[in-house]
């Protein structure tokens, strides 16, 4: 029941922000307005339902207009640097997906007006994997992926 | 003290903002290891960032985030002065915000 009381309040919270922001900019679309936290998309255990969760369609095209930028070895799989960039026009959203985590999508920014395609974060890896930046331009998912080395209790090497 | 260090430092085009959180971002997997039991699942769900007012950026979050989470990320059409807000709401109801001016 503790559960249900802060999903409650989440959407609370979520709604009255939702209201000054509209007021404020007038500019926000609904859409964005009305995130709420998306736990299907996060508990999903493979990176097609966490997408299908989250922006309603898989459906990816590699692009080269979206660029990730993580280290191909891991040192310290529990703060793993990723940077994303994107020159796409209209960017809704960037988020950052492990394929190989139990749950794979880490983060998802929905980026408002004057927001630059681009995001810096720090995510926790389990185990060598992809890490997949998928960027929602226009409607459609664009994304680029890079392998990220990681050795369990390595020292690096 | 406020959980939350924001810097933000406008250039010639764009802002850039960064943060840092201190969380502990528990996944609910770990376990401790002196009593056995799982550590339960604590971690920043979402993150608002605010100019004057306007929400700019969402950060929505899984428990894979890094612990003390990091961002930065670049803005457009903000100046020096302006205010940054960030907010954040974890899985257990706390919250935490802090402003500071584009400098």
């Amino acid at each position: 029941m503790i559960n249900m009381k802060r999903r409650t309040f989440l959407k609370g919270s979520v709604a009255v922000g939702a209201v000054s922001a509209a007021m404020g900019a007038g500019l926000l679309t609904p859409r964005v307005v009305l995130a709420a936290w998306p736990s299907n998309a996060f508990k999903a255990t493979t990176v097609d339902a966490a997408l299908d969760a989250l922006a309603g369609s898989h459906a990816m095209t590699r692009s080269d207009k979206v660029q990730i930028d993580a280290p191909d070895l891991g040192e310290n799989s529990a703060v793993v640097p990723v940077k994303v960039f994107s020159q796409l026009d209209d960017i809704e959203s960037i988020s950052i997906l492990v394929e190989k985590n139990a749950s794979p999508l880490t983060a998802s920014f929905i980026l408002g007006p004057g927001v630059e395609g681009f995001i810096n974060t720090r995510i926790k890896m389990g185990k060598t994997s992809n890490v997949i930046a998928v960027v929602k331009a226009g409607g459609k998912l664009y994304s680029a992926q890079k392998e990220v080395k990681i050795t369990i209790g390595g020292c690096g090497g | 003290m406020s959980t939350i260090k924001i810097r933000a430092k406008a250039g010639d085009k764009v802002t850039k903002v960064s943060a840092l959180i201190e969380h502990p971002m528990e996944t609910g997997m770990r376990k401790d290891k002196k009593t056995g039991k799982k550590i339960p699942a604590h971690f920043i769900q979402e993150v608002v960032c605010e100019l004057n007012g306007t929400v700019v950026l969402t950060a929505l979050w899984g428990p894979a985030v890094s612990k003390r989470p990091f961002l930065q990320f670049k803005l457009h059409g903000a100046k020096k002065g302006d205010i940054i807000k960030l907010s954040w709401v974890d899985n257990k109801g706390e919250k935490d915000s802090a402003e500071k001016a584009i400098a």
